[in-house]
């Protein structure tokens, strides 16, 4: 774990730069996050992932899987894929302050 | 008479049903299991199977051998669960009210999730968590001369996350005593963004892939496969070539959940993770991979589950708060070939690290070390399994909770 100052806040995060404690997150963050991930813009449909992403998260304790995304958050499989290219849940994850999706190892 | 009535005597039903026979007042409750299959699997050893070092005789005997007297034990299918009504429908029509219901249902691939997957199933694409798959994979690699073996996870959670690795290493090693190891090139492609993604066990195991010469493909989440030119394709149109594919298919809770309208877009059963009781409804409990939580799916956990929950199970009929607090706790071998193995001990809150278990300073087995001791452990679970843990005996020195002590935290 380090510290870090993303957008002129000082945040706790892990060695790959992932928040650890959400509370610290805030907008300003997320769009400088997205910026590490390769995401210059975020635009309307980037914010309707990170919300349903941060409620789901609080609602039951884990990181949504990207069925989840598409069935209970209406989020389609190929528009998920347009917005975070390559590891959509990991970016997406990222940039909402939230753990990476991760096995038991 | 009360009922207590438990759904499912997997590995999480037999062990309930054996420790809340010896808790219950028989006077006031009755307890009932209902379960479809005969057969009890001791799902840990189909991994073994494929390579031989198990067979048939050693994974299977009969649940109502494990279940106790005095628990009424039911082989039927059940059609459907009613928790407005607290009662259960069996497929022939009968019906079983309840007072308290745990469910225990588990969980299972289904290969139909995937596209593609069941036009060359058991042909060229294999599965090893199903004792027909793993005797199906067994012959195929008795005669399998080499080629491309792609090992993929299709999505997450699966049961036990690490028996994949696992597969993938015993894999290395049969090829390698056969003499073919050189004809076979083995990749691994899966949703995550690498084999290990947890930092203390990334930096003991991130080398193994490269010494055994495992070919990763991260971020691999699969649309479907292309059984007639033997490729698997990803969401964003990545394809890898197999000649053998060994699936783990999306897995699944029980399609019962589905029918009663209990359970998630996966069929699991939103769940308390602490006290293991049914967010919605406060007479039924869930135990094992049934649930929605974020423990791993794994014999270990429902045994230490096991424990946490007869105490609420109690507690609550009692009309008491419940206070057992189930912490996420796992305790996993992960066999690494060679007849050596790692062991991970972990919870919600604490990561595998090294460390000395289950006693602090003695051992005897280590923590994210490989060793021949810890493999002689995981050979040994086999009878620990099948004579105690399912009995709901204690195992010594490894309570419920897990322990800070031995741990380098």
């Amino acid at each position: 774990m380090a510290e870090k100052v993303i957008a002129g806040y000082s945040v706790d995060v892990t060695e790959e730069g992932y928040l650890t404690d959400r509370s610290q997150w805030n907008k300003e963050i997320a769009v400088e996050l997205a910026k590490e991930v390769g995401i210059e813009e975020l635009t309307e449909d980037h914010w309707k992932v990170i919300d349903f992403l941060q409620k789901d998260f609080e609602e039951n304790g884990k990181m949504p899987t990207i069925r989840r995304l598409k069935k209970a958050g209406n989020i389609p499989t190929k528009e998920l894929y347009d917005l975070f290219p390559d590891g959509p849940l990991g970016k997406a994850a990222k940039i909402a302050g939230l753990s990476k999706p991760a096995s038991c190892v | 008479m009360k009922k207590l009535l438990i759904l499912g005597a997997g590995t999480a039903g037999t062990m309930m049903a054996n420790h809340l026979s010896k808790k219950l007042n028989n006077n006031e409750w009755s307890i009932t299991i209902v379960d479809q299959y005969e057969k009890h699997y001791y799902q840990p050893g189909f991994l073994f199977i494929p390579f031989e070092i198990y067979s048939e005789k050693d994974v299977i005997k009969k649940k109502q051998d494990f279940l106790p007297e005095g628990v009424e034990y039911i082989q039927k299918k059940i059609e459907i669960i009613e928790p407005e009504n607290n009662r259960v429908k069996l497929e022939d029509q009968t019906v079983i009210n309840y007072d308290v219901l745990i469910v225990a249902t588990g969980s299972k691939i289904v290969p139909d999730e995937i596209e593609g997957l069941e036009d060359g199933w058991r042909v060229d694409i294999f599965d090893f968590y199903t004792i027909e798959g793993s005797i199906a994979l067994r012959d195929k690699l008795k005669e399998w001369k080499g080629g491309k073996l792609v090992v993929n996870i299709a999505e997450l959670p699966i049961k036990c996350p690490v028996a994949p690795l696992e597969f993938i290493f015993l894999a290395d090693w049969y090829f390698t005593k056969k003499g073919i190891r050189k004809e076979v090139e083995i990749t691994y492609a899966i949703p995550l963004d690498g084999a290990f993604t947890k930092p203390r066990a990334s930096a003991v195991l991130g080398n193994l892939f490269t010494e055994k010469n495992i070919q990763i493909v991260p971020n691999f989440n699969i649309s479907h496969v292309d059984a007639e030119n033997k490729k698997i394709v990803s969401l964003d149109g990545k394809e890898v070539e197999y000649d053998l594919l060994v699936s783990v298919p999306t897995n699944m809770g029980d399609e019962l959940i589905e029918r009663s309208d209990m359970g998630d877009e996966l069929n699991y059963i939103p769940t308390d993770k602490h006290t293991l009781q049914s967010k919605d409804y406060e007479n039924i409990f869930v135990i094992g991979d049934a649930a929605d939580i974020p423990a791993s799916k794994a014999g270990s956990v429902a045994h230490f589950q096991a424990e946490i929950l007869t105490e609420n199970i109690i507690s609550y009929i009692n009309n008491r708060p419940l206070e057992a607090k189930f912490d996420g706790h796992a305790n996993c071998f992960i066999e690494s070939g060679y007849n050596k193995a790692f062991l991970i001990d972990f919870n919600y809150d604490v990561e595998p690290v090294e460390g000395e278990f289950p006693i602090a300073g003695i051992g005897p087995f280590s923590l994210l070390k490989e060793t021949r001791l810890n493999h002689l452990g995981k050979m040994a679970f086999k009878f620990i399994y099948w004579n105690m843990l399912l009995k709901g005996m204690p195992i010594p020195a490894v309570p419920p909770h897990m322990k800070k002590s031995g741990k380098k935290i």
